[in-house]
């Protein structure tokens, strides 16, 4: 049996205890944003955050979360229900494109901000280059990064368009 | 008329006329009849096959395109708002259900008549048999780059005109005043002289009994207010928070999890399996083995071997249990095959030239090429790319001895759901398909394998099942960009002018226009000849155009350098008539500060392709330093007639550029063995966020018909980075991916530095 906290709620589960973090939030526990991609902590689309710090549930075992507080991407929002800033600039820049991977880069993002608040580029590549986004949305990524920041960026939105 | 192949439809659409047709077709008949109990629901009003309006006055796009990060879904549902005058704020999408009445037939029209223009009479009947071929076909495709161009151009928008038409006769025969008297704005109906009005709902449901017309009159691209806007997408929202249901996020009462693994070398059969290890371990219901499957048709056609699966109560017990069996496999002697015996054979059949088939002869090549004060010659290849989609191939299935009901995500739901009836020997009305968001498509979910193997499964287990691809099973048993080469020789005269052209290339596919040139040259010479692999063809993300845009402006530019001339000024010369490309050249030289004094170890290089309707200028500034390319930035231009959602087409480009980079650095698919070796991101990895270039793109609306935005991006990456890379380092790529060139100056390469820079 293994105890942790989840999203706020204090949650118990009996399986394997080298059973991956991942399937047990997906199967067991019905959280689906968590995504698997690669099972090899290789693409990211599985991240979470263990203690505020992100982490490839794909390789995590599920023992390992014993007394851990964890946050999936369903508990990003606030209590009370308002988007976290960086999902609210993921819709602002427009990010997602299939949408598939953003589930992790924003907890990889939000774990970089949550200790460094004004991260820079050398920050944010060091920070992200673990989550693959196979639609190619780096830059939107990062502008909503730096909008959050607080620094100005290229508005995907207004851009140029003939002339 | 013979037999209907996709190379037909296509070649088709390629000598069609040239005039321009926009929204003389919807699709005949009074919808109601056939899909109302489908897609209407208690106080919704089917008005049209696309369109619904509740009493509520909220009207619902129904699309017949699947998503995958295109976002065209929320482009169409613009173009149906704009004709119909609609409120956006009351105006949402549904993706279409996967049946016979939603056939696309757009994606048809659009190849066989493209820009043939019909007198209204004979409309019906046109888009009857067009319709009769699309429903024949199962197609319900989302595919080359034709949602926008195709459904959007000849459907949607007349959907939404010929509904505001509707809706105004119905509402003139109300009230009693003349039709022309009434006008529409924000989903309501006015009529200014007696001071009445009325929202779209109130005559919705009397309206619905009016056949839609066939030729409604559209808007003038200078009454536009709602294309033309980049609107925000409808389905991202969804994307931020986890709740977007991806066909993986589906769960079944009693659901079983399977891990699956096909023959590894492509073609071969299950000889002999032992599974007594696998069979004992925790959590293991079954193992079970699946024929190979294949398909034909227009799209979608593909062949797979036979494969095992292993069903267990949870996926990973299932993935680490398929690792336990034992598999013997008949390989039928493909397993000595490799890349390399596969190039030997392409360079065998190239100089051979048996049976060559022409694309294009212009001209008398052999005397140009006697004529010619310099001839070059050079060989280009590509590898075989995998697609490598975020979310793995996957579906869901639920199967009784008289029905299925399927839950995935593909690009061609009605076809899917034909052929997965097929292969459980059900009528096609025996199969639900429901599909969802795609995490990721690129085409490599228009092949219906990976259903078929779950509906087998869950046939075999006799509870619901949902089938996982594991990266390794997605990158080993793909269906694979082929690998190509291509040859070319070029002959210049005293100016250093162009004069002849010749190449010949294996692999022919689709589009058929993509090795062809646009330049003013006036002997040409091009063709292929044919030299099969036992390696699965699929489509991946701009199909031909990927390796031919590659070739042939990367062949421009040894020929521009051979020349002494500057390579986009060598372009823009041969290019004099034809104004919409040159336009795009001139733009995207411009916006790039083209000619402007780079440092040393940086440089500039600069393509122009044209496909799928749209015209794409690239400018990539790379710094080469100890071997190692690093892509600065790229300046892209793309017309693609009129951008209906600008942002959501600079998304596409910026989407399509990364993606045909990490192709162009990375992406070498190798064979050994007669299988893939590759397995995993570690060994076929992707651009990630410190090696992502800054993209700048601009877009020209030129008025041109609607081209495609999903796709053109791709194919002139990498032979702008090739072309920059000359420019930097004086060496020309002609094999990619570039990870494998060895890029080291001189000094860098002497042993003592090649020591520190590692």
């Amino acid at each position: 049996m293994t105890t942790f906290t989840l999203n706020g709620e204090i949650r118990s589960v009996d399986t394997d205890p080298e059973t991956p973090a991942l399937w047990v939030i997906r199967e067991q526990l019905d959280l689906t944003g968590t995504k698997f991609g690669c099972g090899m902590a290789q693409c990211g689309a599985c991240t979470i955050h263990v203690d505020g710090r992100a982490q490839r549930s794909c390789i995590t075992p599920i023992a390992s979360l014993e007394g851990t507080i964890v946050t999936t991407i369903e508990g990003l929002k606030s209590a009370d229900g308002s988007l976290h800033a960086l999902q609210q600039a993921w819709i602002d820049q427009q990010v997602p494109q299939c949408g598939y991977c953003q589930s992790g880069q924003l907890m990889s993002a939000a774990a970089l901000l949550a200790v460094n608040p004004n991260p820079s580029d050398a920050d944010i590549d060091s920070a992200m280059r673990g989550n693959i986004c196979r639609c190619g949305m780096y830059g939107r990524i990062r502008s909503a990064i730096k909008q959050v920041a607080g620094a100005s960026f290229y508005d995907a939105m207004e851009g140029s368009q003939n002339g | 008329m013979g037999k209907w192949t996709r190379r037909a439809v296509l070649s088709a659409g390629v000598v069609g006329g040239t005039g321009l047709m926009v929204g003389v077709s919807v699709r005949p008949g009074n919808p109601t009849e056939t899909a109302g109990h489908l897609v209407a629901g208690e106080g919704e009003s089917l008005l049209h096959i696309f369109l619904k309006i509740d009493s509520d006055n909220r009207a619902t796009a129904i699309l017949p395109h699947s998503e995958m990060g295109q976002g065209a879904q929320t482009a169409l549902t613009q173009m149906l708002a704009e004709e119909l005058d609609a409120d956006w704020n009351l105006i949402q999408f549904v993706e279409a259900p996967a049946e016979a009445a939603f056939a696309n037939y757009a994606f048809g029209r659009g190849y066989l008549f493209k820009g043939v223009e019909f007198p209204d009479a004979i409309v019906p009947t046109v888009d009857g048999l067009v319709m009769k071929l699309a429903d024949s076909m199962g197609m319900q495709v989302t595919g080359g780059s034709m949602s926008i161009r195709a459904t959007g151009q000849y459907c949607v928008r007349a959907a939404g005109a010929s509904v505001r038409e509707m809706l105004v006769k119905t509402a003139a025969k109300g009230w009693g005043v003349p039709a022309r008297e009434i006008r529409t704005e924000k989903s309501k109906l006015y009529h200014d002289k007696s001071g009445r009005s009325a929202a779209y709902a109130e005559f919705a449901a009397a309206a619905a009994q009016i056949t839609p017309s066939s030729t409604p009159r559209l808007k003038k691209t200078s009454e536009f207010s709602v294309m033309g806007q980049s609107k925000q997408r409808l389905d991202i929202p969804s994307k931020v928070d986890g709740t977007a249901i991806f066909a993986m996020d589906v769960k079944r009462p009693g659901m079983l999890y399977a891990a699956v693994r096909r023959s590894p070398v492509f073609g071969g059969s299950l000889r002999r399996i032992d599974d007594r290890e696998a069979r004992a371990m925790n959590g293991v219901i079954d193992v079970v083995t699946l024929p190979g499957s294949f398909a034909e048709g227009l799209v979608g056609a593909y062949s797979a071997s036979d494969s095992v699966a292993v069903v267990a109560d949870s996926y990973w017990k299932a993935e680490k249990a398929l690792n336990a069996l034992e598999i013997e496999w008949n390989n039928q002697g493909n397993d000595t095959v490799s890349s390399s015996s596969i190039f030997e054979q392409f360079d065998r059949d190239i100089a051979a030239a048996t049976d060559r088939q022409t694309d294009v002869a212009l001209g008398n090549a052999n005397a140009a090429f006697e004529d010619a004060r310099m001839v070059l010659t050079a060989d280009y290849r590509v590898p075989y790319l995998a697609h490598s989609c975020m979310e793995p191939p996957n579906a869901t299935a639920e199967v009784s001895l008289d029905r299925a009901e399927i839950w995935i995500g593909c690009q061609n739901p009605l076809g899917f759901r034909q052929h997965i009836a097929a292969q459980l020997g059900m009528d096609v009305e025996s199969v639900t398909l429901h599909n969802h968001f795609m995490g990721g498509g690129f085409g490599r979910k228009s092949n219906a394998d990976y259903g078929v193997q779950a509906a087998l499964i869950a046939q075999a287990v006799g509870r619901p099942v949902q089938l996982v691809y594991s990266r390794q099973e997605d990158i080993r048993q793909d269906f694979y960009r082929p690998a190509v080469q291509s040859r070319f020789k070029a002959g210049l005269d005293n100016s250093g002018k162009l004069v002849a052209w010749h190449n010949t290339y294996v692999d022919k596919r689709d589009p058929v226009e993509a090795p062809l040139i646009p330049y003013a040259v006036t002997t040409q010479d091009i063709g292929h000849v044919a030299s099969p692999t036992h390696v699965p063809f699929g489509a991946w993300r701009s199909v031909d155009h990927s390796q031919h845009g590659f070739f042939t402006e990367s062949f421009v530019d040894e020929v521009a350098h051979a020349a002494g001339k500057d390579p986009y000024e060598y372009r823009a010369e041969m290019l004099k008539d034809n104004p919409r490309l040159l336009a795009v050249l001139k733009r995207v030289a411009a916006e790039a500060n083209w000619g402007s004094p780079l440092d040393p170890g940086r440089g500039r290089g600069i393509s122009l392709q044209e496909s799928f309707g749209s015209v794409v200028g690239q400018v990539i500034e790379v710094t080469v330093s100890g071997g190692k390319t690093w892509v600065d930035r790229v300046v892209a231009v793309i017309d693609a007639g009129f951008a209906v959602t600008p942002d959501g087409v600079k998304a596409q480009v910026e989407s399509g550029i990364i993606y045909g980079l990490t192709a162009a650095m990375y992406g070498d698919i190798t064979i050994q063995n007669g299988a893939v070796a590759q397995s995993s991101f570690a060994d076929y990895d992707a651009i990630r966020m410190h090696d992502a270039p800054v993209i700048e793109t601009h877009i020209i609306n030129s008025g041109a018909d609607i081209g495609g935005a999903g796709e053109p991006g791709t194919p002139g990456v990498a032979p702008a980075l090739a072309n920059a890379i000359f420019d930097a380092t004086g060496k020309r790529i002609r094999t990619l991916p570039v990870m494998n060139a060895d890029l080291r100056t001189d000094s860098e390469s002497s042993p003592s530095v090649a020591a520190l820079t590692r």
